[in-house]
């Protein structure tokens, strides 16, 4: 039962993957790709981690995706956006990322085609992600608070010009 | 006293020092005065040690003034060796360099105004230091220094009137050839450290003595023999001696004739151990000696140049004393050195006083009848002459004679080949002096002439040159056989001395039948065209110039000018540039600026890494 | 909810999928902000193996290194989607391609 349910939300996954990526509408992409994501987090639960299952709908589709969602709604691609999108994706531009993929993809199953280890039906708590983050892992969630606050820094660095900008280009 | 010996070079350097300082300063008096006095200081001391030498009996003695380095175990110092053959070489460089910076103080012999004055007596002076450091010198080293210090002091001194290019070319030739054989001398001096760890000559001459078997010194023995016939002209390097009469005759007289130029003949005498440890090297300075003295000898005989004659004379006396060391008659060797130092410089003098007075004429065939008009000049070449062909009873006779004796104990070849350049020696001196001074006046010379045209300050070297030309060998050879091993063999008297004797008389008579009484007409030899040819062949020095022009300068030349923008070494950088600059093109149109395609190689190169990865395991 | 017993391989395959999916999208798209969002694809797909592989063994290291990714993945946005914004002021376009004055 349970492994059925895996495989219908790796299906869903890789088909929801599919659909975002071959949209020429930014906004539908979106929702298909989060539509992935949220599969991903039942993979996650569906594994024993429900710690990282939650964080996977709070922040990646919640958070992260927001952003993307008010990007969309800043530029306001619109029909010609569209048009153009259809343009570029011409069935020549496929053929060459299509067979790079496909023999990076032939490769790396070529790595993984041993015998079938079930993983073990044990979950690990939030609470050992706890210790283990503020652990051994201690340095690595300083380094990241402090990637995330370059990105914090660039970010706010970044949209500053374009809105400082942006008002110029009304005022005139 | 004899400790005081130091001082003998000091005097010079103090002059050069003060000269040199106040070039264009000091009135010319001043100038001539310190030149001339600081060497005739030098002179004394240096004949007061001779003798307090003699008296002392004749022990050698070391002065160290102080270590010049240390260097693990190689401190040479700058310390002075004294012995017989010191002394003899120390009484010709201040005795006779004396005499010729008195002379070159009037302005008659330099011509020069203030400036060039005190720049001529600082490079003398210098000339004067660095021979005596040569010759003073207890280790090889000091030698060396003063051997290279002389050089110098010749180049500058050969181009001493720089306003001609000419002059400047001479200089650099004579520099460039002695070069060589100071390489050669350079390479000897290493091998020989490399040997006996030390430079000092007398111990190393022990030690060569001591370990080294005959024959195994040969090698050291030829380089050392590249230096000397560098330095004294002999061949096959011997090409720069008659350029460098460019310089002023003074120059000659000192450097070019009775000091510099034997060098060479000191220095394979001070090293004879060696060259009696390696016969054939020891052969070789016969032979070069030979053959170098008969060359130059028929070149002197052709030469209209008077000052170019004198330089190939000397060239050809020079062979002599090779010669002499050849055979190990090193105390004859050193004799005639002695004795051509008097009579050379002589000559030297007496023609810079007929050159002077002729306005800067060197071509003897446009002089003639000078014997009234230049009464000094006269008996200075007469004199000179005659003993420069070994006139019985002139001091060339009585050192020339035992060269020519110990030859003929070794090989009469040798003999007979020194004989026929004592022969032509003959000719070509008193063809000198009777084309000269006797016959029709051809060039008048410049007022005042006689007696009262002579200023003292030049007429008394050459006196006391005349003197010790004549009586410089009546004392007999000096005493330097201390420093000398015994010649073996014994001089007799019999026909071989008579007939080496009497050749240089018929070669006088020869002489003045051909050239001055007119009665042997050579008309007919000359016109011939083998006689054409064989004049022009020995005029031009038997083409050695043309063949060095042809074998080393201008491939050398040729060379340079193919090299001229330095293609040969500038192609491998410009190669190395032109390479990277093709290969940046190349990598340069990966330089798409197309994200895509940056992402595309990304991942063909992660599809590549991965594909070795797992070809790997 | 007990944990099931799924295959290790069968999620790496998985992982490997989506990770080819968003390769492919980011070589293909000329909009940046598809080529963005396949970037997320990439990185989300990494953040699944590390998840599978710490699952096998049944300890957090998975799941840490999966917050690592996501603090990378919210730094790149934030950075990624200034950067989109500046592209669309001044060329007003999202093609990569006219910001190629990188051409060598």
């Amino acid at each position: 039962m349970e492994l059925i349910l895996f495989y219908l939300a790796a299906a869903i996954s890789l088909g929801t993957t599919l659909m975002a990526i071959t949209r020429t509408n930014a906004a539908h992409a979106l929702i298909y790709f989060i539509i992935s994501l949220l599969a991903s987090a039942v993979i996650f639960f569906l594994v024993g981690a429900p710690f990282a299952a939650v964080l996977e709908v709070i922040v990646y589709a919640g958070a992260i995706m927001v952003l993307f969602v008010f990007v969309i709604m800043m530029l306001n691609l619109g029909e010609a956006g569209q048009r153009q999108e259809q343009a570029w994706l011409s069935l020549s531009a496929w053929i060459v990322p299509a067979i790079l993929a496909a023999i990076l993809l032939a490769e790396m199953v070529l790595v993984l085609s041993s015998s079938e280890t079930p993983i073990p039906a044990q979950s690990v708590t939030p609470k050992q992600v706890g210790e283990s983050l503020f652990g051994p892992y201690i340095l690595a969630v300083e380094i990241a608070s402090m990637l995330l606050l370059a990105g914090l820094v660039g970010a706010y660095h970044l949209g500053r010009r374009y809105l400082e900008e942006t008002r110029e280009d009304e005022g005139e | 006293m004899l400790d005081l010996v130091w001082l003998v070079p000091i005097f010079p350097l103090a002059g050069f020092l003060i000269l040199f300082t106040t070039i264009g300063k000091l009135p010319q008096p001043i100038a001539a005065a310190v030149g001339a006095g600081s060497v005739g200081l030098a002179a004394v001391v240096a004949f007061s040690a001779g003798y307090v030498f003699l008296a002392d009996g004749m022990s050698p003695l070391t002065v160290t003034l102080y270590t010049w380095m240390n260097v693990g175990d190689f401190s040479p110092g700058l310390s002075f060796y004294v012995d017989g053959l010191t002394l003899i070489m120390m009484f010709v460089i201040t005795g006779v360099g004396f005499l010729i910076h008195v002379y070159s103080t009037t302005n008659r012999a330099v011509f020069i105004d203030d400036e060039h004055h005190s720049r001529f007596f600082a490079y003398m002076n210098l000339f004067v230091c660095a021979m005596l450091l040569l010759v003073m010198g207890d280790n090889l080293l000091l030698l060396y220094m003063g051997w290279e210090g002389v050089g110098l002091c010749s180049y500058l001194l050969i181009g001493f009137w720089h306003d001609d290019p000419a002059n400047g070319a001479a200089a650099r030739k004579a520099f460039v050839v002695t070069r060589i054989g100071d390489t050669a001398m350079a390479l000897g001096l290493f091998l020989l450290f490399l040997n006996f760890r030390t430079l000092e000559i007398q111990p190393l001459m022990a030690k060569a003595s001591g370990t080294w078997v005959l024959g195994s010194p040969t090698l050291a023995a030829f380089l050392i023999l590249g230096g000397a016939v560098g330095k004294s002209a002999q061949l096959p390097l011997q090409t720069w001696l008659p350029d460098a009469m460019a310089g002023p005759t003074p120059v000659s007289a000192l450097i070019h004739a009775a000091t510099m130029v034997t060098a060479g003949v000191y220095l394979i005498a001070r090293t004879h151990e060696l060259f009696l440890l390696a016969p054939v090297a020891q052969t070789a300075v016969a032979l070069v000696g030979v053959i170098t003295l008969l060359m130059a000898a028929c070149t002197a005989l052709v030469q209209t140049d008077i000052k170019r004659i004198l330089a190939f004379s000397t060239i050809s006396q020079i062979g002599y004393m090779f010669l002499a060391l050849g055979v190990s008659a090193w105390s004859s060797g050193i004799f005639h050195l002695m004795t051509h130092a008097f009579f050379k410089a002589l000559l030297f003098l007496g023609a810079g006083a007929v050159i002077f007075s002729l306005h800067h004429e060197h071509n003897i065939l446009k002089m003639g009848g000078l014997r009234k008009r230049l009464p000094v000049a006269f008996w200075s070449f007469l004199i000179g002459s005659a003993a420069l062909a070994a006139f019985p009873f002139t001091s060339g006779f009585y050192s020339k004679e035992p060269i020519l004796m110990q030859a003929f104990e070794v090989s009469p070849w040798l003999w007979a080949g020194g004989l026929l350049g004592a022969f032509i020696t003959a000719i070509y001196s008193f063809r000198l002096v009777f084309i000269v001074f006797f016959g029709e006046m051809r060039t008048e010379p410049i007022e005042p002439t006689g007696l009262s045209g002579t200023p003292w300050a030049m007429a008394i070297p050459l006196l006391i040159l005349c003197v010790l030309a004549i009586t410089g060998g009546w004392w007999g050879e000096p005493q330097v056989a201390a420093v000398f091993p015994e010649v073996s063999g014994e001089h007799h008297a019999g026909a071989t001395a008579y007939i080496t004797s009497g050749v240089p008389l018929v070669g006088i008579v020869l002489a003045y039948l051909i050239f001055l009484d007119g009665r042997l007409k050579v008309t007919a030899l000359t016109e011939s065209s083998l006689g054409k040819v064989l004049h022009d062949f020995w005029f031009s020095h038997w083409a050695m110039d043309w063949l060095y022009n042809a074998l080393f300068v201008s491939p050398f030349k040729w060379v340079t000018a193919f090299n001229k923008k330095d293609i040969l070494v500038d192609s491998i950088y410009d190669g190395t540039a032109a390479t990277a600059a093709y290969v940046h093109t190349l990598l340069s149109q990966t330089q798409t600026g197309v994200l895509r395609f940056y992402a595309a190689s990304m991942a063909l190169g992660l599809v590549v890494l991965v594909a070795v990865v797992l070809g790997l395991t | 909810m007990e944990a099931v017993s799924v295959p290790l391989e069968h999620g790496l395959v998985l992982a490997a999928l989506l990770f080819s999916l968003g390769l492919i999208g980011v070589m293909v798209r000329r909009n940046l902000l598809f080529i963005l969002m396949s970037l997320e694809i990439m990185l989300n797909s990494t953040a699944l193996a590390f998840i599978m592989v710490g699952a096998r063994w049944a300890k957090p290291d998975g799941q840490v290194m999966f917050m690592l990714i996501l603090t990378v993945a919210a730094a790149e946005v934030a950075v990624g989607l200034g950067l989109l914004l500046q592209l669309h002021h001044r060329f007003r376009s999202l093609d990569t391609n006219a910001a190629s004055h990188l051409r060598g």
